[in-house]
This record gives C-alpha cells, sequence and structure tokens, in this order.
C-alpha cells in the first residue's frame, strides 16, 4: 500500500489491466467508509514508514471523486495523532469526518500485551469497534451516537468531528448508512408477459469454424522495456544547451589563456 | 459545473383519418408547426424541446389500414407505412366516434412509434391529448431531470430519481439459482435454452444502446441472510418486506462476478426456500403477498423465490427432482430488468391504452425514450468530465498533458459538439452514437494514469528544502559580488584622487 495506489484507487486514475476488484468501482448512489489508522502529524499521516499522505493531497482526491460523483456520502474516521488535522481541509460536501484527537493531542493505545510486547489496539479504535459490535442491520441508531464514543475520560485525547460539508443532520444519518450495508428494495409488481409458443427460435446451429488465428495472451509484462535488450538506434543530433555550453566556455579559457595569435604554433 | 444549453428535435407527423379533422383547425392541412418548450434544470442548464409537427391527412394505404377491427391490427397494418426512425412519432388521429379504439380509451400507443388518438371535438382536446402522448412517447422534464441528476439540487429531485441504471457502453447480466437445500431439492433449469428464447430477443432490441453479455451460475448451500418468519394462518413462511433490504448483502459475496469487464453487473437470483422454509412468500408494507414472489434492488438486480410443491407422499424420496419453470421465472426477470432501466408503465393518465410488447420486452419507444435520456446523460456527462478537467490543470500548474490525453480530448469535444447537432435536427440514432463516442472519450482523458498529481508541496516544505541546500552556498557568492562592487566604485574615484 503506497500513497501513490490509495490515490488512484480513490480518484479512478488506475492503468487499463487493473482487475475488477482492485477498482473502486462506485457511483453516485455508493456511501464510502474510509478509515485510516497508524502514525500522524500535524497534517499528514504515515504510509509504511516511507511515505506521508498530506491532509490537502487527500482533500484533492476527494475533491477529484466528487467531480466525478463516485461517492454519495462518504464517512472519514481517522485515529492517529493529530487526527483532527487531516480533515481541516475538507471541501467536497457530503463528507463526515471524525478523528480521534485534535491538533496538538496523541492518541493513545489501549492495552498492552505483555507476553508479545506491543500494544494491541489503539483506544479510539476499540470504544467504535465496541460501540460498532452492538449495532445490528436493522438498528436506527444515529451519527450523534458516534460522535459521542470514547469521551475524554476514556479515550485521554479529545475525539473531533467534521460534518459542516455533510448536507444532511447528523441526527438523521443512520449508522447502517455506512456500516450495515443496507440496500434500497423496491417489490416487483409487473411482469411481462411472454409467449412460449412465439419464441421459437432458429435453433443456433453451430457457425462455420471460421479459420481463426491461433489466440495468444497478451503482453502481460513489457519485458523489452524491463531488460534493455538493444540500445535504440538513435538519430545522430548536434550537440545543444549544455554540452554547447561547455564547450563553447573551454574553448573560450583556452583561447583567453594563450591567445589566438599562438593557435599557429599549435596546429 | 458547466452550462449546457440543448436543443431536443423530435420530428412528429399528426395523421387526420376522414371525419377527424376538428372544425377549429388554424390552417388547412397539411401545415407544419414547431412548438418549442424550455425545460429548466438548473441555473446554467436547461434543455429545450423542439416538436417539428407535420399534420396532413391519411393517404389511401393508411385509411384502409385504419378500416379494421382493433387497435392492435391497425397498429400492425399502419408500421410499414410510417416513418421508422428512432426518435421520430407518429400520431394517427380517429374520429372521436371510432369504435377502433376500445370504449373508454382515447390514446392507444402501438408497439412501434405510432399512436392512435380520439379527435375529442375540439382543438384544444386534442392538443392536451398530444402533449401527454409526447410525453410519454419521448420524453418529459421528469425524465430529462433524472438524466440529469448530477446537476439538479438534491431537493429538487423525487427521491427515487437516482435508481435507474447509469448510461454506460455495456452491461453484463448474471443469472444465479442459489439452491440452499441440494439433499431436498434437485433443481434442474434450463436456463441456456430460456435465455436463448427469451432474454435474447430484448436484448437484441437493448443492443443499440449497450453491449450486453449474459452468463449463469448455480450456487448450492447460499442461504438467504434473513431467517423468514412463520405465519400460522397461512402456514408458509412470510419474508416482510422490511426485512428485504438485509437479503442482499449477505449473498453478494458468493456471487463473484467477471474479472476481465468493468461494465456495471445486473444480477438475477432464484431462491429455492429449504424443505424445511417451505413456502416462502413475500409480503409488502401493508402484509399483503406479493404475487410475483420478487423484489428488486436498482442499480443491483433483482431476486424471486420459487417455492417447489411439498412432495404427495412423506415417503417420497429425496432429493425432489424440480423443472423450473423458466416462462413464469424470466416473465418477472425481464419486468424487473425493465424496471431497472427505467421502463416503467406505471403513471399514465387513466385513458391511455398501451400495447403489450410481448416477446420483444419493449416497444420502439421505449428504446426511443432510453435513448434519449440516456444521449442527454451522456453529453451533460461529457461537459462535466471536461470542465473538471480544466479546473484541474489551472489548479495544479505543474500535470504534464500527453499528446494522447490531448487528443482524446480533443476528440470528446467534437463528437459532443456532433451530437448536440444531430439532437437539435432530430436524428437521434447519430446523436446517440456520437455521444457515445464523446463519453469513451473524455472517460478516457479523465481516468488517464499519468495525470494522478503527487507535486504538492507546500511553501514551508518548499523553503524547508532549499534553504539549508543553497544558503551555505550563496553566502561566498554574494561576499565575492560585494567586494567586485566595493573595488569597482573605488576604481571610479582612483582617477580623481591620482590626479
Amino acid at each position: 500500500v503506497t500513497v501513490e495506489n490509495f490515490l488512484r484507487v480513490l480518484t479512478g486514475r488506475i492503468p487499463p489491466s487493473t482487475p475488477r476488484s482492485k477498482r473502486l468501482l462506485s457511483d453516485d448512489r455508493s456511501n464510502i467508509l474510509i478509515y485510516m489508522t497508524g502514525h500522524g502529524g500535524n497534517g499528514f499521516l504515515k504510509f509504511q514508514d516511507s511515505e506521508e499522505i498530506t491532509n490537502v493531497e487527500l482533500a484533492d482526491a476527494f475533491e477529484q471523486m466528487w467531480q466525478k460523483r463516485r461517492y454519495n456520502e462518504l464517512l472519514f474516521i481517522i485515529d492517529t495523532c493529530q487526527g483532527a488535522s487531516m480533515y481541516e481541509r475538507f471541501y467536497s460536501p457530503n463528507i463526515m469526518a471524525l478523528a480521534s484527537s485534535q491538533v496538538g493531542e496523541d492518541s493513545l493505545s489501549h492495552q498492552p500485551d505483555l507476553g508479545i510486547g506491543v500494544h494491541l489496539m489503539d483506544r479510539y479504535t476499540f470504544y467504535v469497534l465496541e460501540f460498532l459490535e452492538e449495532i445490528h442491520p436493522a438498528s436506527q441508531t444515529n451519527m450523534n451516537d458516534l460522535f459521542q464514543v470514547c469521551p475524554k475520560s476514556l479515550c485521554v485525547s479529545t475525539p473531533g468531528h467534521r460534518t459542516d460539508l455533510f448536507q444532511r443532520d447528523p441526527q438523521n444519518v443512520l449508522i447502517t448508512d455506512f456500516f450495515g450495508s443496507v440496500r434500497k428494495v423496491e417489490i416487483t409488481t409487473e411482469t411481462v408477459s411472454l409467449d412460449s409458443d412465439l419464441a421459437g427460435f432458429e435453433s443456433k446451429l453451430p457457425k462455420d469454424e471460421l479459420a481463426t488465428e491461433p489466440l495468444k495472451y497478451a503482453e502481460q509484462l513489457p519485458v523489452a522495456q524491463i531488460i534493455h535488450q538493444k540500445p535504440k538506434q538513435k538519430d545522430w543530433h548536434p550537440p545543444g544547451g549544455f554540452i554547447l555550453g561547455l564547450w563553447a566556455l573551454i574553448i573560450m579559457v583556452f583561447f583567453k589563456t594563450y591567445g589566438i595569435k599562438h593557435m599557429k604554433h599549435i596546429f | 459545473a458547466a452550462s449546457a444549453q440543448l436543443q431536443l428535435a423530435v420530428p412528429v407527423a399528426v395523421v387526420f383519418a376522414p371525419g377527424s379533422v376538428p372544425g377549429d383547425l388554424p390552417r388547412p392541412l397539411p401545415f407544419r408547426d414547431v412548438q418549442e418548450m424550455e425545460i429548466s434544470v438548473n441555473l446554467r442548464t436547461s434543455i429545450t424541446s423542439r416538436y417539428e409537427t407535420v399534420y396532413r391527412s391519411t393517404t389511401a394505404q393508411e385509411e384502409a389500414a385504419l378500416n379494421v377491427a382493433t387497435a392492435q391490427e391497425a397498429d400492425a397494418a399502419l408500421c410499414p407505412l410510417q416513418d421508422a426512425s428512432l426518435g421520430s412519432l407518429t400520431v394517427y388521429v380517429v374520429p372521436e366516434t371510432s369504435s377502433v379504439l376500445p370504449q373508454g380509451v382515447s390514446v392507444y400507443v402501438g408497439k412501434h412509434r405510432s399512436a392512435l388518438v380520439r379527435a375529442g371535438g375540439n382543438l384544444a382536446t386534442l392538443r392536451t391529448r398530444l402533449r401527454q402522448l409526447t410525453q410519454v412517447m419521448s420524453f418529459a422534464a421528469s425524465s430529462i431531470a433524472t438524466a440529469l441528476s448530477d446537476r439538479v439540487p438534491d431537493s429538487q429531485l423525487g427521491p427515487d430519481a437516482r435508481r435507474h441504471l447509469k448510461s454506460s457502453l455495456g452491461y453484463e447480466i448474471t443469472f444465479s439459482l442459489l439452491n440452499p437445500d441440494p439433499k431436498s431439492h434437485d433443481v434442474d433449469w434450463d436456463i441456456e435454452d430460456a435465455v436463448n428464447r427469451y432474454v435474447q430477443p430484448v436484448l437484441d432490441k437493448l443492443s443499440l444502446v449497450a453491449n450486453f453479455s449474459v452468463d449463469s451460475q448455480i450456487l448450492y448451500y447460499a442461504v438467504l441472510g434473513v431467517t423468514p418468519r412463520f405465519d400460522k394462518e397461512t402456514s408458509s413462511f412470510i419474508l416482510s418486506a422490511h426485512s428485504l433490504p438485509h437479503v442482499i448483502n449477505p449473498v453478494e459475496a458468493r456471487l463473484g462476478s467477471s474479472a476481465a469487464s468493468l461494465y456495471p453487473v445486473l444480477n438475477f437470483l432464484l431462491y429455492v426456500p429449504e424443505r424445511s422454509h417451505s413456502p416462502l412468500y413475500i409480503q409488502d408494507k401493508d402484509g399483503a403477498p406479493v404475487s410475483t414472489n420478487a423484489f428488486h434492488s436498482p442499480r443491483w438486480g433483482g431476486i424471486m423465490v420459487y417455492n417447489v410443491e411439498a412432495p404427495g407422499s412423506p415417503q417420497a424420496s429425496l432429493p425432489l427432482h424440480v423443472d423450473v419453470d423458466m416462462v413464469r421465472v424470466m416473465e418477472v426477470f425481464l419486468a424487473q430488468l425493465r424496471l431497472l432501466f427505467g421502463l416503467s408503465r406505471e403513471e399514465l393518465p387513466p385513458d391511455f391504452l398501451l400495447e403489450s410488447p410481448g416477446n420483444e420486452g419493449l416497444a420502439d419507444w421505449e428504446l426511443d425514450r432510453l435513448l434519449w435520456a440516456h444521449t442527454v446523460e451522456n453529453i451533460a456527462t461529457v461537459s462535466t468530465t471536461l470542465t473538471s478537467l480544466a479546473q484541474l490543470l489551472d489548479k495544479i500548474g505543474n500535470i504534464v498533458i500527453k499528446d494522447d490525453v490531448a487528443s482524446e480530448v480533443y476528440q470528446a469535444v467534437a463528437s459532443a459538439q456532433s451530437a448536440m447537432a444531430e439532437l437539435a435536427t432530430g436524428h437521434l440514432h447519430s446523436a446517440f452514437q456520437a455521444s457515445k463516442e464523446a463519453v469513451t472519450s473524455s472517460e478516457r482523458a479523465f481516468f488517464d494514469p499519468s495525470l494522478l498529481h503527487l507535486l504538492y508541496f507546500p511553501d514551508d516544505q518548499k523553503f524547508a528544502i532549499y534553504i539549508p541546500l543553497f544558503l551555505p552556498m550563496a553566502v561566498p557568492i554574494l561576499l565575492s559580488l560585494a567586494k567586485i562592487v566595493r573595488e569597482a566604485r573605488q576604481r571610479k574615484k582612483e582617477p580623481t584622487k591620482m590626479d
């Protein structure tokens, strides 16, 4: 998981060979939940200890998603130190954000396992999970209850949330809108009347086997580009730019030092 | 959002049978008339509909065709005599007392592109009927608003305005048979035959709209995620309307779809309940049983419950062999397919009678309706996509646009302009093809992988990186420059000093 891949999945700018299971096939009726956790700071989140994603990049990615209507509503939950800084820069509509701590605060972890020697879970995540385990698909609990999860007494940091970009009132937003996968259904009341006698189709006779080319796999790996087998024959171009300038400088210094009239002694 | 002004031209022919010409016609037949009406979607988007109507009397052949007993026969006889191009309408006006239309019916819509209308006594009634008819057979403000749902503020849209399938180049249809109890039921469905007989004609008719691919599968031990309730009165099991929304997700994980295609998938599931939960009926909100025993989910597909008769004697050997009645099943699935595309026949004025399209699944004018909606939607999508791409380029100054992205953009613009021109002249077919090309090009340009901008450098990061690098280098350069300036000044002063 790299920042680039994450942004590519969100914005949909992926190479055409990417399989269906690796794409975000969302449309304007999809509600999306994004949950991010790890180490972070004021305005960034660390990926794999080698990269960072900034709050501006994330906000721009969400805006690109909104432009193509790749979401209906988006719930963004972040559990890192100074998590609230990550949602400060959002500017696209229909985004609701929750964070485990405000700017300047650290998010703490919940309990250590003395046998392994590491901490198992973050506090905010632990209490959110505890809250969500009580929710069943027919539940009517709304977002305001989610905002109350993990007060300062339990979490030590102050969880924050942002709802100004969201068009509906959080009171009316059910938790199951994002978590339960409750679908909109309609009862089918119409039928098409089919006449089985009329549907006597000409049985599909096997078509004459057309001589087709034997099929082969498309190039999966551009091997020739990876292993440079043959240097490409480049057409000769006169040297330009830097090389020309460098040589001009050398020649100028040479003549300045030795003088033009000495040229005939050299050649 | 981008602004768009679209003109939709519909060629209409109003043909008067003898005895049906209203007395207060403004001009003698034949004459032409153009009616324009503006459908304003939002501040920057408006659609103008242009009905270019030709009023004339019947030819001898049309007269003979109308002189039959029933409207169906008239429709069949008139079909070869009319303009069959996509998007056009022909309306035959018959005398108010004519018997070709059944009693109580003022408008009969055939399954091609024509309709029979009673004259209605005066011009005003006829005009009202004609207006209602064109709204049913081509497009109405509501169908345009639905097609442009991206641009319409949420408050103005009806609650169900976004449930129809979005315009796409292709769709994948998957038929799945779910058998949770193979020990009791050995279910056999001849799906290949059913698809060839009943589904393929419908898809062939829809092939103008998109490419369709069909596959099927049988899943064993796949249960619905909801436990049905036992109802003592009817001694059957009930799935109530409020438990239906939870049925789809648990089963969806097992459905699978083709890994190679990116088209939206429509799933049609046939569920044969377990012996212990048979018979299983679906109830609607009011507690009444649903005659089709099926429900559908917008943009996803449909599920039908197929009950198997209990074995005659308790000693009957299990598993019972079940041959699924594919006609009954396909009648429901094809109806669901129509509803998913938005072809509903429910909201109509009471004196309208629509001819059933039979095995073709949809009438020609319903196909036209889809094409109008999809063309408008495609053009609006192209406009929004390209505007958004332009805004992105303004915002991120250092994105590199490759040549092929640029050529896709030019092609999208050209195709969109061609589509708009064709729409304004009433050529629906070529407008739709042009709009499809425009959408393909604009999507390719917008979603090109090279446009990902990871080049965000906030100003304070720029300072933090470059200052420690260049400041130490700059110090001796600046000092030497200062020295040169001082020396130059001194030399200027020198000559005056020496003299």
